[in-house]
């Protein structure tokens, strides 16, 4: 059990036995109906579930919970754009049960004190699992290592300087190798400070229709080449955040052709919008990296097909209101995703038939947990974090009734088809909008 | 007859070949009023017009501002110094209350591509781009096409070269939009490292050397060449730029005789072009500088007349 939810006290403890659904596990390549029994927080054989809730799940998937592992909850430091307990409301409402928390915090989380903050705060006021992120740079300047041993035993899940990248590569090669005695992974923001510097999007035809400065795809491309150069030669791991160039994912499958250990992840709106949307000069489709072109955006998809990128992240980066209400050039990086993520991917990936639910729910589950050495699963015995989803329900996604203290996305008001319907994280049904069953945050 | 519909002019992006030929032949007419005895006309009595220039501008203020005054409307003018911009406000603050005052135009120039259609999202008053970072500035490509159609006739089939900078310009940008709709066919050239490739993707001929790019040109406009650029290492020297990419004695060989030559001002004499070329018997430069009074009354005159309905 993680620092972060040792000591979490729920007053009730109810049995339940979930009938009906159909269970899609990946970790066990199980996808067929049964029920499942939850006692103690833990999974159990439904005639083990003594005095339970019997809760009817026909036509609803019961997944392994999901791993969102890339999130910025922003506190400490600017609490005014989320707070580790709206961050937490937001994950469970868009059907998350565990979260990684992005360490780009003010002040950034690159000490034992921060990280111990940051536990504190999820244990007492997270409603699921947060695990901390360390920098890998002290202060995130690029220049000096941060206490690595020491912040692992301070409880943190994975080291990453998100949103800046390390310049120096001799002092990513030490990260990497001194890092790799620990065994915690570097999760790499992947990016040349120098090409491209200064560009508000993509650079590209549109870039240049708009007369926006670009940021190249061989920006990234070039960081992706220098790290899967270095985890080849230290034969360590390292995880890619945020793929966002067919370039990168062509780099990356060859590499894991020839045994390197590395890993990916793309975002949910890097795989649905394009760099064509800013003709619009809307501030919710800036980020960074930036939505990308077609061939790019359908690369990223091909990538998530034959299992380069094994993790779907969100990548939620809360903004407030003023600060994106500017001029494109002046407005921050970034949006939220927690509760648009499950929607837009079932949307884009199972509805298009590019993926399986199972292979879906994989991206969510397996695929992060192996990064991070996380368990998921629904094997009996296996703690009951679990998320319930209508693949088919067809709805309007609707920012004004987001858990997140932030609005900041492109998506309000488009359609789409699925929903996590209820989260459970421990057996506690932290979330729900099933008939009957009350969450522990209110459904709006 | 096409009908102006639009509370604002943001870019020449949004305009079809009907609204372009409408601002055109309007600003035909405001040309004929400009060589009057009396050049001063009632269009826009009662109403106000803020000139607000978040980026510096001398030439393109002077000429909106003109325009304002034969127009006959009140006029208010702002800078980034004098507008509260500096103090932390936003700009959204400070559009929202130059509105507040009852103001019915705003002509705005801004570093930022976008800023005017940010803004135009916003405001209930109608706003003119005169300028917005490397994007578009459509007031001069329309003062463009107006010269070119009073020298050649028309701007259909004509082939019309835009040299220098193209990256950073918002007035290759304009023009190359009016022009496309216009149904010319356009070439850009300069430095590789100045002449993006993806202008391909809507018909533009992109040409990386001089004499191919402007040989067969009935119409060459040369853009300013900021000096920033080399600093910023898209090309050697100033000098370097003057000698393969500049019009002078010896390249200006290469035009057609009946070409003419252009430029959105200000010139830098001896970079892009020389003075012999700038002052000679192509040049229709001081041309384009008067017909921009003209079309930015046009301009404004359709937009303040949208606003009544
Ligand atoms: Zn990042």
């Amino acid at each position: 059990m993680p620092a972060s939810i040792k000591g979490r006290i729920y007053t009730m403890k109810t049995n339940y036995i979930l009938k009906n659904g159909r269970v899609i596990d990946p970790s066990r390549k199980i996808d067929r109906k049964m029920d499942i029994g939850i006692r103690d927080g833990k999974i159990v054989s439904p005639s083990k579930a003594k005095d339970a809730v019997v809760i009817d799940l026909k036509g609803l998937v019961v997944a392994p919970g999901l791993i969102d592992m890339h999130v910025h909850l922003r506190q400490p430091g600017r609490t005014d754009k989320e707070t580790i307990k709206t961050g937490t409301k937001a994950a469970a409402a868009g059907g998350f049960t565990k979260i990684v928390a992005m360490p780009n915090t003010t002040p950034p989380a690159d000490s034992t004190a921060n990280i111990e903050l940051v536990n504190r705060i999820a244990r007492d006021e997270g409603v699921v699992k947060v695990y901390p992120c360390a920098c890998i740079s002290k202060g995130q300047e690029g220049k000096e290592m941060t206490s690595i041993g020491s912040l692992k035993k301070a409880g943190v899940i994975a080291l990453s300087d998100d949103g800046k990248c390390i310049q120096n590569h001799e002092l990513m090669r030490h990260v990497m190798e001194y890092s790799k005695s620990f065994g915690l992974p570097i999760l790499d923001h992947c990016e040349d400070e120098k090409l491209g510097c200064g560009g508000v999007m993509h650079e590209g035809t549109w870039s240049v229709l708009l007369g926006m400065r670009g940021m190249p795809a061989a920006s990234e491309e070039i960081m992706v080449s220098r790290d899967i150069i270095l985890a080849e030669l230290i034969k360590c791991r390292i995880h890619i955040q945020h793929v966002s160039t067919s370039g990168s994912v062509t780099m990356i499958k060859d590499a894991q052709k020839r045994g390197v250990k590395v890993t990916a992840e793309v975002t949910p709106h890097h795989i649905t919008l394009t760099d064509e949307e800013i003709k619009h000069f809307d501030t919710n489709h800036k980020m960074n990296p930036p939505l990308r072109s077609e061939s790019h955006r359908k690369a990223l998809i091909a990538g998530l097909k034959d299992g380069t990128i094994t993790v779907i992240a969100t990548d939620h980066a809360p903004h407030t209101e003023t600060e994106k209400l500017v001029e494109f050039d002046y407005a921050p990086c970034g949006i939220i995703g927690l509760e648009t993520a499950v929607p837009l991917c079932l949307t884009q990936l199972y509805h298009k038939k590019h993926l399986t639910l199972m292979q879906l729910i994989s991206k969510f589950t397996v695929g992060p947990a192996e990064v991070l050495g996380l368990k998921t699963g629904l094997a009996e015995g296996s703690q009951a974090d679990i998320t319930i989803i209508d693949p088919d329900l067809k709805h309007k996604i609707d920012a004004s009734s987001f858990f997140s203290k932030s609005r900041n996305t492109p998506f309000d008001g488009c359609e789409v088809r699925g929903k996590a319907m209820a989260t459970v994280v421990d057996g506690n049904f932290v979330f729900s909008c099933l008939p009957g069953i009350q969450g522990m945050i209110a459904h709006r | 007859m096409t009908n102006w519909t639009r509370k604002d002019l943001l870019a020449l992006y949004d305009l079809d070949a009907g609204e372009i030929q409408l601002i055109l032949d309007t600003a035909q007419e405001f040309k004929k009023v400009s060589e009057r005895r009396v050049k001063k006309v009632p269009a826009l009595r009662g109403k106000t017009v803020v000139n607000f220039f978040v980026e510096p501008s001398t030439r393109t203020r002077a000429s909106f501002e003109l325009a304002e005054q034969r127009l006959s409307a009140d006029i208010v003018n702002m800078s980034a110094s004098t507008s509260s911009l500096s103090k932390g406000e936003t700009l959204l603050d400070t559009a929202k209350n130059i509105e507040a005052l009852q103001v019915d135009l705003i002509v705005m120039r801004h570093s930022a591509a976008g800023s005017h259609n940010f803004l135009a999202k916003h405001l209930r008053c109608g706003v003119i781009n005169a300028g917005d970072g490397a994007h578009e500035h459509p007031t001069q490509a329309l003062l463009d096409m107006f010269t070119i159609i009073q020298k050649k006739g028309r701007i259909k089939g004509l082939k019309v070269a835009i040299v220098g900078d193209i990256l950073h310009s918002r007035v290759a940008r304009s023009n190359i939009w009016g022009l496309l709709k216009l149904g010319a066919k356009v070439t850009v050239g300069g430095p590789a490292t100045l002449v993006p490739k993806e202008f391909r993707n809507i018909g533009v001929r992109v040409c990386d050397n001089l004499k191919d790019t402007i040989e067969d040109a009935d119409v060459v406009n040369l853009l300013r060449i900021q000096h920033e650029r080399q600093r910023e290492a898209y090309f050697p020297s100033i000098t370097e730029y003057s000698n393969i990419f500049g019009l002078n004695r010896e390249t200006v060989k290469y035009l057609k005789p009946d070409a003419l030559v252009m430029h959105p001002g200000p010139i830098n004499r001896g970079v892009e072009v020389e003075a012999c070329v700038a002052d000679g018997p192509q040049s229709v430069i001081l041309e384009q500088v008067t017909n921009g009074l003209a079309v930015r009354m046009a301009v404004l005159y359709l937009v303040a007349g949208c606003l009544e309905k």
